[in-house]
């Protein structure tokens, strides 16, 4: 993994403060390559696995099985994703993930707003004061626990289906999406709504017209965490839906995976399509994606 | 999720302030108009249907002889007496612990390290950032796959092609080493999480604080020691919560790269709670569950007691 040897430590440290005086750093000029480069090299323990799965998807089967996997293919052979794409059933996949995240990201949105403009607001009450030590107590349950009875009640509902994973993913994502509104709604003074009030304004109206514009920064943040979740959740579809025909992409890759154990370039195909979607939104939202995620940290 | 403890942490602080505030602005209280019930009870009623009353019914379950379907009796407590002395569960354990207390102390410690210098005065901080927090967004099991070949195939032949010896094995084929890939990919995958909470945390030590210090002549390796690894002291708590409900937890990178094996060395509890679903073994599995609950709830709870007799604020 990452090595560094303490003095580079206490050199980042001690050069961390970008705005210290130039008195102060003066010996440490000069310095900010050295760190570049460790870090660089630690950073190919992320990019060389990925690496490596997009030289792999491009070879032919007859390179994919020669020598250790890591030269560049050649030819480019474009064909194992046409055969991954068809082995795996991969359009329906991709349709059936894409509707259980935009789903569960909705339904996160939603409900954890709801309820924590609710709890914000009413937190002079009792009940709303509960209802918070209890949705956030739901955080510290992990999912195998309630897993063998909860896929019993979703069959019994008839919701051993995405529609049943998308709820779940929804309640799971519930108790920390509720932390960090009710932590953003507490900062919004209350001024605020009491002049909208005054105004004449709904608690219904209220909500949309005021407070939930004032959330967009925290929905970006909830709505990623929430996405992330669920597109790359294996263990509640796998165990919730009955049908393998209505998988989401990270089951389908599972299932097929005896079906590649020949054909290396067309696995690799495979996952790479399977890992392309968030890595392409994450290379071009980097910024945005960032910010939102180090606010979840700071707030 | 990674960041949940920082807010938590933060949440905690505000209670205190936004209840002072509410009974200051809000008294005499408000009536509380319907609306706002409305508001609250879709979250609430999901939680009461699908955590609690599950939970419950598991726990009455795990009382009796159920397989999963058909006739059932209570037999007391005897599915958790089986429990402790069956070898697979111990196991299971075994390797569910040992593996969480490893991967958190790797994880914290790359983090740790990879925050300082990402804080530090580099070239291409940006980018660098960038790929770090990379591995965040990938599905577990796809990597795994990915990792799957690496070990299992690469890595060998890389290893005989420079004439290593003892490398030239497939590391997941080994009973006694494929715990060591499962710790490498969870590792892997953990620390983006982990790293983005130190950031956070490196961010809010002021700036004085270190030019004091070094008015006074303290060395930066004094400094670091007596000032950075102090004030994010707090957050290595934060982090090591988090990491180990999480990694006890662990299944999609397992399914991934080990399936549980060789054998059953990298089972772990979760992959045996759910082996109840087919091996006529729910009531058992639901005991297994229950002990598995409380067990997270002690290692919190113990954390949570070292955490307040150090004297570290959250």
């Amino acid at each position: 993994m990452v090595t560094a040897d303490p003095a580079s430590v206490a050199a980042a440290s001690r050069g961390a403060r970008p705005r210290r005086p130039v008195t102060l750093s003066g010996r440490r000029r000069g310095r900010g390559w050295g760190l570049t480069l460790l870090l660089l090299l630690a950073g190919l323990t992320v990019l060389v696995p990925l690496y490596f799965a997009v030289v792999m998807a491009f070879k032919t089967s007859a390179q994919a099985v020669a020598g250790t996997g890591f030269s560049l293919p050649s030819p480019l052979n474009w064909s194992s994703f046409v055969d991954a794409w068809t082995l795996t059933g991969f359009a329906r996949a991709l349709v059936v993930s894409a509707v259980v995240s935009a789903v569960s990201v909705l339904g996160v949105l939603l409900l954890a707003s709801w309820a924590s403009y609710a709890i914000v607001h009413n937190w002079g009450h009792r009940l709303f004061r509960w209802s918070y030590f209890y949705l956030l107590a739901a955080m510290f349950i992990p999912f195998p626990v309630v897993a063998l009875p909860q896929v019993k009640l979703t069959a019994a509902l008839g919701l051993a289906n995405p529609g049943g994973v998308a709820l779940l993913h929804v309640m799971f994502q519930l108790s920390f999406s509720v932390l960090l509104y009710s932590a953003f709604l507490r900062s919004i003074p209350d001024e605020l709504e009491e002049a909208a009030r005054m105004d004449g304004a709904s608690t219904w109206q209220l909500f949309w017209r005021i407070i939930l514009p004032l959330l967009a920064p925290m929905n970006a943040t909830v709505g990623i965490f929430a996405f992330l979740a669920s597109w790359n959740d294996y263990m509640m579809p796998s165990l919730i839906t009955a049908d393998q025909t209505l998988q989401t992409i990270p089951v389908v890759q599972e299932i097929f995976q005896s079906a590649f154990s020949t054909n290396y370039n067309v696995a690799f195909a495979s996952y790479l399509m399977a890992m392309a979607p968030t890595i392409v939104v994450y290379v071009f939202a980097q910024r945005w994606v960032l910010s939102g995620v180090t606010r979840g940290a700071i707030k | 999720m990674a960041t949940t403890s920082t807010g938590a942490s933060r949440a905690r602080a505000d209670l205190g302030t936004a209840r002072t505030r509410g009974e200051r602005r809000r008294a005499p209280r408000r009536r509380v108009d319907r609306v706002s019930y409305l508001f609250l009870l879709p979250a609430v009623l999901l939680f009461t249907v699908f955590i609690t009353l599950p939970a419950l019914a598991g726990a009455v379950i795990s009382l009796t002889n159920y397989v999963g379907f058909g006739d059932w009796r209570f037999v007391g407590l005897a599915n958790y007496a089986v429990l402790f002395t069956d070898p697979n569960v111990l196991t299971s354990y075994g390797f569910t612990l040992g593996f969480s207390v490893v991967t958190v102390v790797l994880v914290n410690a790359v983090a740790l390290v990879l925050a300082l210098g990402l804080n530090a005065r580099i070239k291409l901080k940006t980018a660098l950032r960038g790929v770090f927090f990379l591995p965040m967004v990938v599905s577990g099991i796809v990597i795994a796959f990915v990792f799957n070949y690496l070990f299992s195939t690469s890595l060998p032949a890389l290893a005989t092609t420079l004439r290593l010896t003892g490398l030239q094995t497939s590391l997941l084929a080994d009973p006694d080493l494929a715990w060591i890939a499962v710790v490498l990919v969870t590792a892997w995958q953990a620390v983006p999480s982990a790293l983005i909470i130190y950031l956070a945390g490196l961010l809010a030590i002021p700036e004085d604080v270190y030019e004091a210090a070094a008015l006074d002549g303290a060395t930066a390796w004094r400094q670091f020691w007596a000032i950075t690894l102090p004030l994010v002291a707090g957050y290595v708590v934060i982090n090591t919560v988090l990491g180990f409900k999480n990694f006890l937890n662990a299944y999609d990178i397992i399914v991934g790269l080990t399936d549980g094996g060789p054998g059953t060395s990298t089972r772990s509890v979760a992959m045996t709670i759910f082996s109840g679903f087919t091996g006529g073994d729910y009531a058992y599995q639901m005991a297994n569950a229950v002990v598995f609950f409380v067990l997270t709830v002690v290692i919190s709870v113990l954390q949570l007691q070292i955490i307040r007799r150090r004297g570290v604020s959250l």
